[in-house]
């Protein structure tokens, strides 16, 4: 603290300080001591192999200049197709997925639902939002052998549950007037729905759709790595035979689309909120 | 509005105009002529037999599966425990590296928008787009397989999940405050410490818990590519066909997301 500081303190008799985060102390000293104690075993239990890490700096370094020189044309065929399977992939599992949550969504939406239908939909989301992505793959790998398939039922399911809770909540946070509005001109039920309910929620829905194709995107790239088809496959092999450039490329390539994805998604939302 | 005469008098709204109709429908079209396509796509690749046969399979498993191998829980405690550093260690260095980053992005606190700002956004566009199980594949090959390598996978990509968060809250921030400690003659540090800091914190705790949330899902299956953790179990017990240790696992895995998802709730709760 510098003299001015010091000059005031005299005058008030006390010194200003900052409010701690947590008010009370003693969950505070608790809090920290817990914490650091914590990371003390934690780093003390991570066995590092730091002669392995610096001889693989070298090859980190190989990695990152081969961002400077990424190699598209070597295996130019495997990275197309790949690259292609991952786009069928999300374009076919988003279309499904948000096709089957929009009657989920509908379910679990409690002003909307009654409550058996309400239960068995809230319960299919929270499912398909416990189990990961990958961990689907491998089960559905499995069952439905290798190949797109497995990875398009996987998006589709893990797009599910992501569309069905949000959609459900933003039909929870609707504007009951308007709805009620539909209602008393004697609309059916399915009337109600589309101009009481939807024109309410789909600005959104159109926005989470768009954020999801990205998401599916991202995630299409991994499924490969278990056998569900998509450019993961290509990917592991690159990096499995130390071939970085290559990976490069890919590399480059996912965060090219998914830059171009996020871009569109952005004026998408603009236009339709 | 679009309200077309009928020839008896009587008067009929349509939603849209016949061109908008149209147009609208063409759009449907094409759409539904590319899934047609994809679907058709992921048909030919696919060996129907084997999808016939699912359900005889998938009971198959079920059967095999259950009940699960109780006594294998003793063999697990260890690679949850290295699933928890992971997560927990991985998000910790990640929150170190956001900070700068996300303070170089905002348009308010960056040091030069023409030059450090596309640096910033670039690092979090990159690191967010590619998924931690290819980071720590990436990472694998350079460092060797491991529970380092996992914390250092589940670092990297977080960096630009926190980052965009925390800079758009940046971006947020009240500008009166920080002109009020500007006021006093604070250097940019202080207004830094006193006048944006104060305000990002529940933010950040908030971006913390979250993204610590996501990354104990993410770490349990990062051992699937060698990087530590209960994956690495459950990779071997897959390899090994040995169906009841792994639905043992996936019961752990379930029970980790449920427990973590539930402290993270809370902690946001008692935080906002």
């Amino acid at each position: 603290m510098n003299g001015e500081a010091t000059e005031l303190n005299a005058y008030l008799g006390k010194r200003w300080r900052r409010p701690p985060m947590i008010k009370r102390p003693w969950l505070r000293w608790l809090l920290i001591i817990g914490g650091l104690a914590y990371l003390v075993a934690a780093i003390a239990s991570v066995e590092v192999n730091w002669s392995r890490v610096y001889e693989g700096l070298d090859r980190g370094g190989a990695f990152i200049m081969s961002f400077t020189q990424p190699d598209f044309t070597t295996r130019a065929g495997d990275i197309w197709e790949g690259l292609l399977e991952s786009i069928i992939m999300t374009v076919a599992a988003s279309v499904v997925g948000i096709l089957i949550s929009i009657p989920i969504g509908l379910g679990a939406a409690r002003n909307i639902a009654p409550l058996p239908v309400y239960m068995i939909c809230r319960g299919i989301v929270a499912i398909s939002r416990a189990l990961q992505e990958i961990i689907v793959a491998i089960l559905l790998v499995a069952i439905f052998g290798f190949g797109p398939l497995a990875g398009f039922l996987t998006l589709s399911f893990a797009t599910i549950g992501f569309l069905s809770k949000l959609l459900a909540e933003d039909i929870e946070a609707m504007d009951r007037s308007q709805a009620e509005a539909v209602r008393a001109t004697g609309a059916r039920w399915t009337q109600w729905i589309n101009y009481g309910v939807q024109p309410q929620v789909i600005p959104r829905l159109v926005g989470l759709s768009i954020y999801r194709v990205d998401i599916n995107f991202r995630e299409s790239a991994i499924l490969g790595l278990v056998g569900a088809g998509g450019i993961g496959a290509t990917l592991n092999t690159a990096f499995d035979r130390y071939e970085f450039d290559t990976a490069a490329a890919i590399l480059i390539l996912i965060i090219g689309i998914v830059m171009a994805l996020e871009y569109i998604s952005g004026i998408v939302r603009a236009r339709v909120q | 509005m679009p309200v077309t005469d009928l020839s008896d008098g009587t008067r009929i709204w349509q939603r849209r105009s016949q061109r908008e109709a149209l147009t609208h429908w063409a759009i449907w079209l094409v759409g539904v002529a590319i899934f047609v396509w994809c679907w058709n796509w992921i048909s030919d690749q696919t060996t129907w037999p084997f999808v016939w046969d699912a359900p005889r399979i998938a009971g198959d498993i079920l059967t095999r599966a259950t009940p699960p191998r109780w006594s294998y829980m003793e063999q697990l405690w260890w690679p949850i425990w290295d699933t928890i550093n992971i997560a927990t260690l991985g998000t910790l260095i990640a929150l170190v590296m956001a900070v700068p980053v996300a303070f170089m992005a905002a348009r308010n606190t960056t040091p030069s928008a023409l030059f450090v700002r596309p640096i910033a956004l670039l690092i979090i566009v990159s690191t967010r787009s590619i998924n931690s199980l290819i980071w720590a594949l990436l990472l694998i090959a350079i460092i060797g397989p491991g529970v380092f390598a996992g914390i250092i996978a589940i670092a990297i990509r977080s960096i630009g999940f926190c980052a965009k968060l925390l800079y758009e809250a940046i971006e947020e921030i009240d500008r009166t405050q920080v002109e009020a400690i500007t006021a006093t003659g604070a250097s940019r540090w202080q207004v830094m410490a006193y006048g944006i800091v104060p305000q990002i914190l529940p933010a950040f705790a908030g971006i913390s818990v979250f993204r610590w949330d996501i990354n104990i899902r993410e770490s349990t299956v990062l051992g699937l590519v060698g990087a530590g953790g209960i994956g690495l179990q459950l990779s071997g017990s897959l390899n090994t066909l040995a169906w009841p240790q792994v639905s043992l696992i996936l019961l752990v895995i379930l029970v980790a997301v449920v427990i973590s998802e539930w402290v993270s709730a809370k902690v946001r709760g008692a935080i906002i």
